[in-house]
């Protein structure tokens, strides 16, 4: 059967070619990272030195470090923490525990699911109008505002979805023992779902570690050393936004040691993160 | 629920009773009020942006939309051309992200040995961790000089000349430009569509594929007439979630775009999008119908954001659905 077998080699000829071009599809995905993350080593790292730990951001054409801003973006983060964790780990609870209209936890889920892949900047443009005008001024305050606002949907459905994975048997029996649902939830509920909620919040840390656009017309920069957050504050994404733009060969180099730096504790902070999660389940 | 507070009710004191009632009021509206503030926020960002670029609306109207001078001086504004740029770098994106992220996925199901998926995987899923600042520092200093020696000398000569779409790829060979930033977006993309993709083709259920290989099916068969149509609606899902990111990503284009505003056809000439028109000219923007420029254009991404991703996230839920979960 001469047709059949013709017909049967073509079949095997496209299968073999769908399947190596899948394969080679996957290198060239895997080559990107390579190259990229190879070319931020290769140029961070001969930037590294005791001087970027201990000085401040230097003006045009003199030697300096990111001392600064490395403590700048610390402050950023830690507030962005303050202010959104307390409500995404609430608003999760809420979404898990209380929610009896279906339709609203519906929408809030949807909603918030959108939130989570929403467009920086605008977030940026929002904490702006909230903040920065009324307030007259560009401030730290801002910056962890929108660091917050880009936190919370990361927190609300990790937490959300940590804990209605925890049995219903132990709500009933902690409520069978006459505890009010209040410390059902903080007695019981939260320490079940403690290590998801704590690598939803690790993994929302690194989301915003990384963020440049919401800071930028919120916290600004900041040449000069401030740990005020009622000021405009120095912070890492936006000095390597501005030192890489400018024409000097110190700000490049720089904005090399920076990009290194943060691409290690974001990388850092997501693979461990994922690495707890995945174990945990 | 109730029920059984009264059954407890008698024996213990009425005092702890109360505590506990208010304890739990307090606690249940806490909640509430945080549940609601996403709802609240997300409200009002449209809201604040619409107010915001309201003046400029009024100001230019319709024009706004399809005049393409932009001119601070003047203080004229018609933002066609970043319009353009997110439309073109994102379609541009997809073209190359959604084959790609296919391949990535029929990789990881059909033809990866077990033990590779999990490091394959994870080191794809690394791609998206990756900060997109680093994206746009590795694009500007490695990758623009990269596409102005290498690529786009011989996309001008090979197809710059070709007539209809010749002006799409004639022009000189600068590196920056919105096919640089297409390729740029399309890897930060290719994680998502990727990941998604994957999860939806493990949902398909094992009977299916195995009777279609005891029919004599090849694999490649089994992924173009069962996987695939199977998981439709959520491989198009997808692959919204990856251009609902590419529309809004700001830093990575920022950095190759050019920050220009003069409509170019061509896809090797500088150009903007509106996210790089916000990032590059906020803090710059000296008068009130400037900011409010920049900030209609806000609105308007975050208006098209909003409904491409509220359609990406719809069709998963379906397929969330249709798998029984």
């Amino acid at each position: 059967m001469p047709v059949s077998r013709a017909l049967h080699r073509r079949r095997r000829i496209v299968n073999l070619l769908g399947l190596t071009v899948a394969t080679l599809a996957t290198l060239f995905g895997l080559v990107w990272l390579v190259w990229i993350l190879g070319v931020t080593l290769a140029n961070g790292i001969g930037a590294v030195d005791a001087k970027l730990f201990t000085e401040m951001t230097p003006p045009p054409g003199e030697s300096g470090g990111l001392l600064n801003a490395i403590v700048g973006s610390a402050i950023e983060i830690a507030l962005g923490v303050l202010f959104g964790t307390p409500v995404g780990v609430m608003a999760g609870t809420w979404l898990a525990e209380y929610a009896q209209v279906r339709a609203l936890a519906g929408t809030i889920r949807f909603l918030n699911d959108i939130l989570l892949s929403a467009p920086s900047i605008v977030i940026g443009l929002f904490v702006y109008a909230l903040v920065v005008r009324p307030s007259g001024h560009f401030s730290g305050w801002a910056g962890g505002v929108a660091l917050a606002l880009v936190l919370l949907p990361v927190v609300v459905r990790t937490s959300d979805e940590t804990m209605r994975l925890v049995p219903a048997t132990m709500r009933e029996a902690a409520l069978a023992l006459g505890a009010p649902k209040w410390r059902m939830v903080t007695q019981v509920i939260w320490p079940a779902a403690r290590t998801g909620i704590s690598t939803g919040i690790l993994l929302a840390i690194a989301r915003i570690s990384g963020e440049t656009a919401p800071l930028l017309f919120t916290a600004l920069n900041n040449q000069y050393w401030t740990v005020n957050p009622a000021d405009p504050i120095a912070n890492i994404p936006v000095v390597i936004f501005q030192f890489a733009l400018s024409p000097y060969d110190q700000w490049h180099r720089l904005a090399w040691a920076g990009a290194l730096l943060m691409t290690v504790v974001v990388l850092a902070l997501s693979v461990g993160a994922r690495a707890a999660l995945r174990r945990s389940r | 629920m109730s029920a059984t507070a009264h059954a407890a009710a008698p024996p213990s004191p009425s005092r702890r009773r109360t505590r506990g009632g208010t304890g739990d009021m307090a606690f249940r509206l806490l909640a509430a009020g945080a549940a609601l503030l996403v709802l609240v926020l997300l409200g009002l960002t449209a809201l604040s942006m619409l107010w915001g670029g309201w003046p400029a609306f009024r100001t230019f109207g319709l024009h706004f939309f399809i005049g393409t001078e932009w001119d601070p001086v003047a203080k004229r504004f018609a933002a066609l051309v970043p319009i353009y740029g997110t439309l073109v770098t994102a379609a541009i994106a997809m073209l190359i992200a959604v084959p790609v992220s296919f391949g990535i996925a029929v990789f990881l199901t059909e033809v990866s040995p077990r033990w590779l998926r999990g490091p394959v995987a994870a080191a794809i899923e690394l791609l998206a961790g990756v900060p997109s600042i680093i994206y746009g520092m590795w694009g500007l200093f490695v990758f623009v000089p990269f596409m102005a020696d290498h690529v786009d000398p011989w996309i001008d000569g090979t197809l710059g000349g070709l007539p209809l779409i010749g002006p799409l790829f004639a022009g000189p060979p600068m590196g920056i430009g919105m096919l640089t930033a297409g390729i740029i977006l399309a890897i930060m993309v290719v994680p998502f569509i990727s990941a998604v993709m994957r999860d939806v083709f493990a949902l398909v259920p094992p009977p299916l594929r195995e009777s279609a290989f005891a029919l004599g099916a090849t694999r490649w068969e089994v992924v173009r007439k069962v996987v695939l149509p199977y998981t439709r609606t959520a491989v198009v899902g997808g692959i919204f979630l990856g251009l609902g990111r590419a529309l809004g990503e700001t830093m990575a284009v920022t950095f190759v775009l050019g920050n220009a505003h003069d409509f170019s056809i061509s896809l090797l000439a500088p150009g903007n999008s509106i996210a790089a028109a916000i990032a590059n000219e906020f803090t710059e923007a000296d008068s009130e119908i400037y900011r409010s420029s920049l900030i209609a254009l806000g609105f308007l991404l975050f208006v098209v954001t909003f409904i491409v991703l509220a359609a990406a996230r719809l069709m998963l839920a379906r397929m969330a659905r249709q798998a029984g979960r």
